[in-house]
């Protein structure tokens, strides 16, 4: 399992090679401990970032593919080039904030070409987390939450926002005032002011980007046995139906609402604010009333059924599609600690149902993003 | 695969904002809904977590939030304010005025400092704590003795509810703090 794990590690990043119609859209994922040796349920790959428009590369690996953001956000400390700062209207420096359920990101926004497969976005506004020369997070920003600005924290290099939506922000940002979400900031002698930015100099998701293939992405991962395994690998694609390895088939696709988000059905009820959400590490749903399911003893974030549980949900897309999902719920604290993939990981939820990793093992997913002309329709939808 | 289990000091006191003259609407004590014009009738709203009413509505001010509605019935009331982000809070006050519960949804998150209070500065120690514990991401819920803070989504749709269990009116199940 290692061995075959390195070569695919060494082989994932395929530089760009503009010009070639059939380019290289595939590359590996990988569910392993990830850089900080702790991970478990995260899909890691790696992203080749450049000075835009020379040959100064680094491929920087152990980056989570989260289908839950939009954005390429790399740690300053797995950084080695330098890459050009991305500058408000007066020259001033822009950081950004990135808000998520369990924390924030902080630091500056900076200019790279990505390059995925052979794929390539030039010139993109990635965000630097937790950059020396940033080192002040304004109060606006780390009210939040918690900060995830390092290794240990982020339990990753980077997070590979692959979602819905062309930039991480939008529409939102663009507007002055106190309708501002507060995502971007100019800063300018260690203190920073929030600033409207414009969809083009907002943190992008790449794919869009790309010269083609840029409609959306699958996922593939195998199936994981329930007791889970040491390490899996699979692949993401870029494109829907745009080469002969990534048609939609018989997938059924689901639209969203504004926010990204569908219905699930469970037990007769329906929560109308579910997600899939490759960067979450389990299946959040409800609570132990609406489950059966105790919380663990230890910890009031995971489910610890005595024996595995099996369930079905049903998914319905704003465009009214159906399909019932399978899947099942075990003991948290009976895993083997030195495995890092399951399907049968499992919490609560405050409301929505949170499809994470687990949702992946066994399916191809495709993301179609917002914009985006795709067979199934225009994005955004979800498609499996 | 055991994420860790917490021990958590007390929280801080709680903090009272200074009265600023906002006049207080009498709701009466039938069940339904009073939609309330913020412009035409300036009012004592909703406060931090396990503050009290009679501070100011601190929070409405500090997230430049209007007040979309009152709902009252014989054991709480609800505090519907909508965040200039975009974000609805809601905050549940017992019958003798104390905040018991926040919840929140919409695209952005709350000012968390502003709407957790006094919890706030552990909720924001503990997270990291779970969170690295749990060696991965996901959505928070954090028990502090009887202080539960659950928080999930993802940019573009969040969720998240707090609640403060021995404040709580009986009978009431966190499920529908929401």
């Amino acid at each position: 399992m290692f061995s075959l794990l390195l070569i695919a590690q060494a082989n994932a990043p395929h530089c760009g090679n503009p010009g070639d119609a059939s380019r290289v859209n595939t590359q590996a994922v990988l569910v392993n401990a990830g850089p900080a040796s702790t991970y478990f349920n995260g899909a890691f790959t790696s992203v080749t970032v450049c000075v835009p428009g020379t040959n100064t590369c680094q491929t920087i690996g152990g980056v989570l593919v989260d289908t839950g953001s939009s954005g390429l956000r790399v740690l300053a400390s797995a950084l080695t080039i330098p890459l050009p700062q991305q500058t408000g209207g007066s020259g001033i420096p822009v950081a950004e904030c990135g808000q998520f359920a369990d924390g924030f990101t902080w630091g500056p926004v900076q200019m790279a070409d990505i390059n995925l497969a052979g794929e390539q976005a030039k010139n993109t506004p990635i965000q630097v987390i937790g950059a020396s020369s940033f080192s002040s997070i304004p109060s606006g920003c780390s009210n939040t939450g918690a900060p995830e600005n390092t290794l240990e924290d982020l339990g990753a290099n980077g997070i590979l926002g692959v979602g819905l939506f062309r930039q991480d922000c939008g529409i939102a940002c663009t507007f002055t005032g106190s309708s501002n979400p507060a995502l971007y900031y100019l800063c300018s002698s260690g203190a920073c002011q929030v600033t409207a930015l414009p969809l083009a100099q907002q943190v992008q998701n790449p794919i869009w980007l790309f010269s083609s293939d840029n409609n959306g992405v699958t996922i593939q991962l195998p199936a994981v046995p329930a007791g889970g395994l040491l390490a899996t690998m699979g692949v993401m694609k870029f494109g829907i139906g745009t080469q002969s390895d990534n048609a939609l088939g018989n997938a059924q696709v689901q639209t969203t609402d504004p926010g990204g988000n569908f219905t699930t059905v469970f037990n007769g009820q329906s929560y109308g604010s579910s997600f899939i959400d490759s960067g979450s590490n389990g299946l959040f749903l409800l609570d132990s009333g609406a489950t059966g399911l105790p919380l663990c003893s230890d910890a009031p974030d995971f489910y610890c059924p005595p024996t595995l549980s099996e369930f079905s949900a049903t998914n319905r897309g704003a465009n009214g599609q159906s399909v019932s999902v399978a899947f099942h719920i075990g003991d948290v604290d009976a895993l083997n600690e030195t495995f890092t993939a399951f399907s049968e990981i499992g919490g609560p939820n405050p409301d929505p149902v949170d499809w994470g990793l687990p949702f992946f093992y066994g399916r191809s997913v495709f993301v179609a993003i917002e914009g985006q002309s795709a067979p199934g329709g225009t994005g955004p939808y979800w498609a499996y | 695969m055991r994420p860790l289990t917490l021990r958590l000091e007390a929280c801080g006191g709680i903090s009272f904002a200074d009265d600023q003259g906002f006049v207080t609407i009498g709701i009466g004590r039938r069940i339904g809904v009073l939609v309330l014009l913020l412009a035409a009738f300036p009012l004592r709203a909703a406060a931090t977590l396990g503050s009290d009413a009679t501070s100011v509505d601190a929070d409405r001010v500090r997230m430049q939030a209007a007040l979309l509605g009152i709902t009252r019935n014989d054991r709480f009331a609800v505090h519907q304010l909508q965040a200039a982000n975009g974000t609805t809070v809601r905050e549940y006050l017992t019958s003798t005025g104390t905040v018991f519960a926040v919840a929140w949804e919409g695209p952005w998150l709350p000012d968390l400092r502003q709407v957790l209070g006094p919890y706030f500065d552990a909720y924001q120690r503990n997270a990291t704590v779970v969170r690295n514990g749990r060696r991965s991401h996901g959505p928070i819920a954090i028990r502090t003795g009887d202080v539960v803070i659950q928080m999930g989504g993802h940019p573009r749709a969040f969720t998240g509810r707090a609640y403060v269990e021995r404040l709580m009116p009986q009978g009431m199940q966190a499920a529908s703090i929401r």
